[in-house]
């Protein structure tokens, strides 16, 4: 059949929403969805553990860790500030400085685990906060751990000489991930480390 | 154009070619969404059946009072399975495959947003759905034969801990529908990015099918109410296999808990499950009755309304709990409101007809059973969330009749429209009207003699998932009469089979529209060429087709 | 094997003794004798009353359009004209459904309050209910008795102006679920929930666990027995007595516990003081076995111990591999603990 059109008043310039932005976005609210059920239980059952260790007696503020996630955020937005005008090296140095952030607060968090578990005898089975503990901080852990894996996928071929100006939008894309998992993180830190202490 | 008769007169179409490794790899490769599409709605057609069938045996079994057609365990799982497969394995890819296949060539676009995402989306769905299968060869871990699940479609702890459920047949119902879940998330994805994306030329939101907004509010739906059910389901894994106490009573963790976190995912899932219903109606009730729908922003407003306020009405599936009075009224008055839009949507489809041309077709008599089913299943709802009833109601027959009206008669009756409506879009092939009048009144005469009497069984105190009862109760010949309707809707279920096969090979030419309908996907071949459309369209009102064939009375005229 | 449980059940059938009163074995609940239980039937009347009025209304409208609107044969083929809404119209059907809304909203607010929040009065009965998969334990604590399966209570009255049941569970999520003595409720591990009836009739009265809670939850089965105050206060007497020790039934009686019987089971001032299973105390002052099953005869009772798992498939009480010799023994003894 012909193509449809119709004599109807004219449209000036006809714009939809790019839909990577609504992909993304959409990831990020079911995602959402996700964590606050974790964050649900972690606050159902706080102060309901039978027997310790107890938050008091084992949590300490994660502040170094929390220092280096929040400014890789601040380092990925250099990063796509300097890919957007072209200034490769400094994408480059940016952009490997906030795998590195990523990276030690991995290695935070790991490091924090192990002492609980091997010195303060605090594992997923011990009591009620290990079970919510483990759990919520281990998802968002996990988030991070997938955002590092495609972060380092962009670093590394952009080493290997692909032009990532090519790809800002997915690039922004990413770093929106990026950005969601830091903003997990302040969830995480009041739940865990301001209110269940 | 309309002429003396339906369906229209078009030019025959030659048959395809067949090739059998192109059949493999067109459909094993495929990124096309009406082929996933199809894929989805075909596999959907199969679980549906094994489901049915499970039903059957169910229905035998309570055919009489301490029946020994089957032992208590067999009758457990198959109650089990028959739930968890209409909700995840018949109800969700149904979903998935009508809005893939449709919502493109209903907005003008060529595919949808993602298409190597809808490939993937398939297949996770049907691993998930083979894993939950699979307990029937495994679930009995290493100390015994294959076993099902059997703690119930919504598996409430601590039936499910590791104490209650040994063997594994409960792991393969968590991970089966978790995998299954990340399929159904995958879809929504696709639906809301095409959705708002790849709308063609002129098509305004406010101007898109009203099929088109309902899958996407039921899209945003799925994307909200399914991680609750993951997270659970996450939390019942670390439960049963780290030592964790999220459920475990004797740990200090909450058996409510579950449910709370259960019937967040699962009260929004179930107006997940009739959207597509109230999609087709919305489409198909017009074009029958020669009017458009009558009150469009009314209908795209009272679907948003009732999206939103499913998410906060899932306690009233825990009445009896014991929570405070104060919870319990919160959940009884969101419950009763959420009656008003569906209300509202009742009568704009009646209104639809009204002061139009009722064209009987094979399609419109399901969406009209529809209508009356779909009354009373939300009028007992209604009962049903006048709270201290349902302190009697609940966890009762009442109750298996009411969710059954809503998803047989709501949900069932408006895929079987769908199907009927764009059969011959999608074939090119008409259906048997003939044939289609018989399946319709077998199973809309079979559905009624099965699930109306389980209304009253419960008013005489039956509970549900129960493999058998005494003599003496006052529920034997109600039961029989059950059973009974189960054969009718069999042998409407043979007739439509038969219908669908008959048509594929012998169906008449549908041409490109056969009822003389008005939005985008009437405008293009049936089937669709892999491209969707020739040129891509431009719009000027809901209903482009109309003013292409009304150029003196367009609707944009009236927006 | 299970042939046989079905010709034990229809054969005793014949032979159950009507001492408990009138049996209401159709559980209807729009005959409930209790006050809760007549507050529920009076909005449920509401209820059926609006939406059956509803109902009509609509499903009349829809005939009626089906019917005048329907295309007749000699239809010109004309396009009716093309109606696209009215805003008067939806105002009316919304605003319309929200005032019925409101109202049954203020009468469920209102008996909500009142049958939840009622409080225990001094001189209530008070019994605490423990659900186990698939048998019911009743706990009288002002009288140290302890029972199963069938719960007796005192008709309302002076003495006893109503009872108040605590509902406990030893494993996973039951119902508690009497149709005629009023709405269910559920009985959830670590949690403890209440609910209060005032029966105003005697008679035997029916339920069923209501909460799905595996293999045999088909067959956990509850009867009320409601009882003049003064037969109620002589059956806890009776209750409240010691076991009887029939002094010519002092092998039987050795023997039994000497089998593994006494590991589950509790016979008060014995050395049977198993608690996971029913106490079995003054067993036949009970009417059924296996929760509603099957009568309590002296032949039910030996099928019941000599092969539970024929009678109830999947129940917790294994075969004990008796000989025939110690099942009369061990039958004879508990047929005497009346």
């Amino acid at each position: 059949m012909a193509s449809i059109t119709t004599t109807p008043p004219q449209i000036a310039e006809w714009k939809t929403p790019d839909r990577g932005t609504v992909g993304i976005i959409s990831l990020i609210i079911t995602e959402s969805s996700l964590f606050m059920i974790f964050v649900i239980a972690y606050l159902f059952y706080i102060g309901k553990s039978i027997n310790g260790p107890y938050p008091k007696d084992v949590l300490e503020f994660p502040w170094w860790a929390s220092i280096c996630l929040f400014s890789s955020s601040g380092t990925i937005v250099l990063a796509e500030h300097a890919l957007k005008h072209g200034k490769m090296g400094v994408f480059k140095g940016w952009w490997g400085l906030t795998i590195l952030l990523g990276l030690e607060f991995i290695h935070q968090t790991a490091a924090e685990w192990y002492h609980l578990i091997y010195v303060d005898n605090l594992r997923i089975s011990t009591n009620l906060f290990g079970t919510t503990f483990y759990m919520l901080v281990g998802l968002h852990a996990t988030h991070v751990i997938v955002g590092l894996v495609f972060l380092l996928i962009v670093f590394i071929v952009t080493m290997m000489g692909f032009p990532a100006q090519t790809q800002i939008r997915r690039i922004t894309f990413l770093s929106w991930y990026w950005h969601f998992v830091d903003a997990i993180w302040v969830v995480v830190l009041t739940t865990v480390y301001i209110i269940g202490r | 154009m309309a002429t003396a008769e339906y369906p229209l007169e078009q030019p025959r179409r030659k048959p395809r070619e067949f090739s059998i490794s192109q059949a493999f790899s067109g459909w094993v490769e495929t990124v096309d969404h009406k082929r996933l599409g199809l894929m989805y709605m075909v596999t959907a057609l199969v679980f549906l059946l094994v489901a049915g069938v499970m039903a059957t045996l169910m229905r035998i079994q309570l055919a009489v009072p301490n029946n020994h057609f089957l032992p208590p365990d067999t009758y457990n799982r198959l109650f089990t399975m028959h739930g968890t497969t209409m909700v995840f394995l018949v109800g969700m890819p149904i979903i998935a495959g009508m809005s893939n296949y449709l919502i493109p060539i209903m907005i003008g676009a060529r595919d949808m947003a993602f298409p190597r995402l809808n490939a993937f989306g398939y297949w996770v769905f049907l691993f998930g759905g083979i894993l939950l299968y699979l307990s029937y060869l495994g679930g009995g871990g290493l100390s015994g034969a294959g076993s099902a699940p059997d703690v119930g479609w919504f598996a409430y702890a601590p039936l499910t801990s590791q104490a209650f459920s040994r063997g594994h047949a409960t792991d393969y119902w968590t991970l089966g529908i978790l995998v299954a879940g990340v399929g159904s998330i995958a879809s929504s994805i696709n639906v809301i990015a095409t959705t708002l994306s790849m709308r063609c030329k002129g098509m305004t939101l406010a101007r898109m099918p009203i099929f088109v907004w309902v899958m996407l509010v039921d899209a945003w739906l799925i994307l909200i109410c399914i991680p609750p059910l993951s997270a659970a389901q996450f939390m019942l894994l670390a439960d049963r296999y780290l030592g964790a106490s999220f459920f475990n009573t004797q740990a200090g963790g909450s058996a409510v808990l579950w449910q709370h976190f259960f019937w967040i995912f699962g009260h929004p899932e179930v107006y997940v499950l009739i959207f597509p219903a109230f999609a087709t109606l919305s489409e198909v009730i017009p074009v029958f009755s020669r009017k458009p729908i009558f009150g469009r922003s009314a209908m795209v407003a009272a679907v948003v309304a009732i999206g939103f306020i499913s998410t906060g009405v899932w306690a009233h599936h825990m009445f009896t709990v014991g929570m405070t009075s104060v919870a319990n009224i919160f959940f009884a008055v969101a419950t009763l409101l959420i009656a008003v839009p569906t209300g509202i949507k009742i009568f704009n489809w009646a209104a639809t007809m009204y002061g139009g041309k009722i064209r009987f077709s094979t399609a419109m008599l399901f969406c009209v059973a529809f209508l009356f089913q779909f009354l009373v299943a939300g009028l007992t709802g209604v009962m049903l969330g006048v709270a201290p009833f349902d302190w009697q109601l609940t966890d009762s027959y009442f109750v298996v009749a009411h969710f059954h009206f809503t998803l047989v008669g709501g949900f069932v009756f408006g895929v079987f429209a769908a199907i009927y409506y764009w059969f011959p879009k999608v074939s090119g092939r008409l259906m048997s009207e003939k044939l289609g009048k018989w399946h319709f009144w077998l199973f809309c005469i079979g559905f009624n003699v099965t699930f109306v009497p389980q209304h009253f069984l419960g008013f005489m105190g039956m509970p549900r998932r129960i493999y058998t009862y005494a003599p003496g109760r006052g529920w034997d010949g109600l039961n029989m009469l059950s059973t009974i309707g189960v054969a009718i809707q069999a042998a409407a279920i043979l007739i439509f089979a038969w219908n669908v096969i008959r048509s594929l090979v012998h169906g008449a030419a549908a041409g490109d529209d056969p009822w003389d309908a008005w939005t985008l996907e009437w405008t293009t071949t049936s089937p669709p060429p892999e491209y969707n459309f020739e040129t891509l369209p431009e719009v000027g009102s809901a209903r482009p087709l109309w003013d292409l064939k009304h150029p003196d009375d367009p609707d944009w005229k009236y927006e | 094997m299970k042939a046989g449980y079905l010709t034990l059940a229809l054969a005793a059938a014949q032979t159950l003794p009507a001492a408990d009163g009138k049996e209401h074995n159709i559980a209807n609940i729009f005959k409930p004798v209790t006050t809760p239980g007549t507050q529920i039937l009076d909005i449920a009347t509401l209820a059926l009353a609006v939406t059956g009025v509803i109902f009509v209304i609509v499903a009349g409208l829809l005939i009626y359009i089906l019917v005048r609107f329907r295309r007749r044969p000699d239809d010109d083929r004309q396009e009716p004209p093309q109606v696209y809404g009215s805003t008067q119209i939806e105002a009316a059907w919304t605003v319309l459904p929200i005032l019925i809304v409101f109202v049954l909203l203020m009468v469920t607010a209102r008996v909500i309050s009142g049958v939840e929040d009622a409080k225990p009065r001094s001189n209530a009965l008070k019994a605490t209910i423990v659900g186990h998969q698939w048998w019911w334990e009743i706990q009288y604590p002002k009288y140290g008795i302890v029972t199963a399966n069938e719960l007796h209570i005192p008709v309302a009255g002076p003495q006893h102006l109503a009872t108040f049941l605590t509902l406990e569970s030893a494993d996973v999520a039951h119902s508690f679920w009497i149709p005629q003595l009023g709405g269910k409720m559920d009985v959830i591990p670590n949690r403890n929930n209440k609910m209060w009836m005032d029966p105003k009739e005697t008679g035997v009265f029916f339920g069923n666990c209501a909460e799905y809670c595996g293999t045999q939850h088909a067959n956990m089965l509850i009867r009320v027995i409601v009882q003049p105050n003064d037969e109620f206060m002589k059956w806890v007497a009776s209750e409240q007595a010691p076991a009887v020790n029939d002094a010519s039934l002092a092998p039987q009686r050795e023997l039994f516990e000497s089998l593994s019987c006494v590991n589950c089971h509790t016979v008060r001032g014995t050395p049977a003081k198993g608690t996971f299973g029913p106490d079995l105390t003054h067993l036949m002052s009970r009417r059924m076995l296996a929760s509603g099953m099957i009568p309590n005869t002296r032949e039910n009772l030996r099928e019941w111990i000599k092969d539970p798992q024929t009678i109830k498939p999947g129940c917790q009480m294994p075969d004990m591999q008796l000989t025939s010799a110690q099942l009369d023994a061990v039958t004879a003894y508990l047929s005497s603990l009346k």
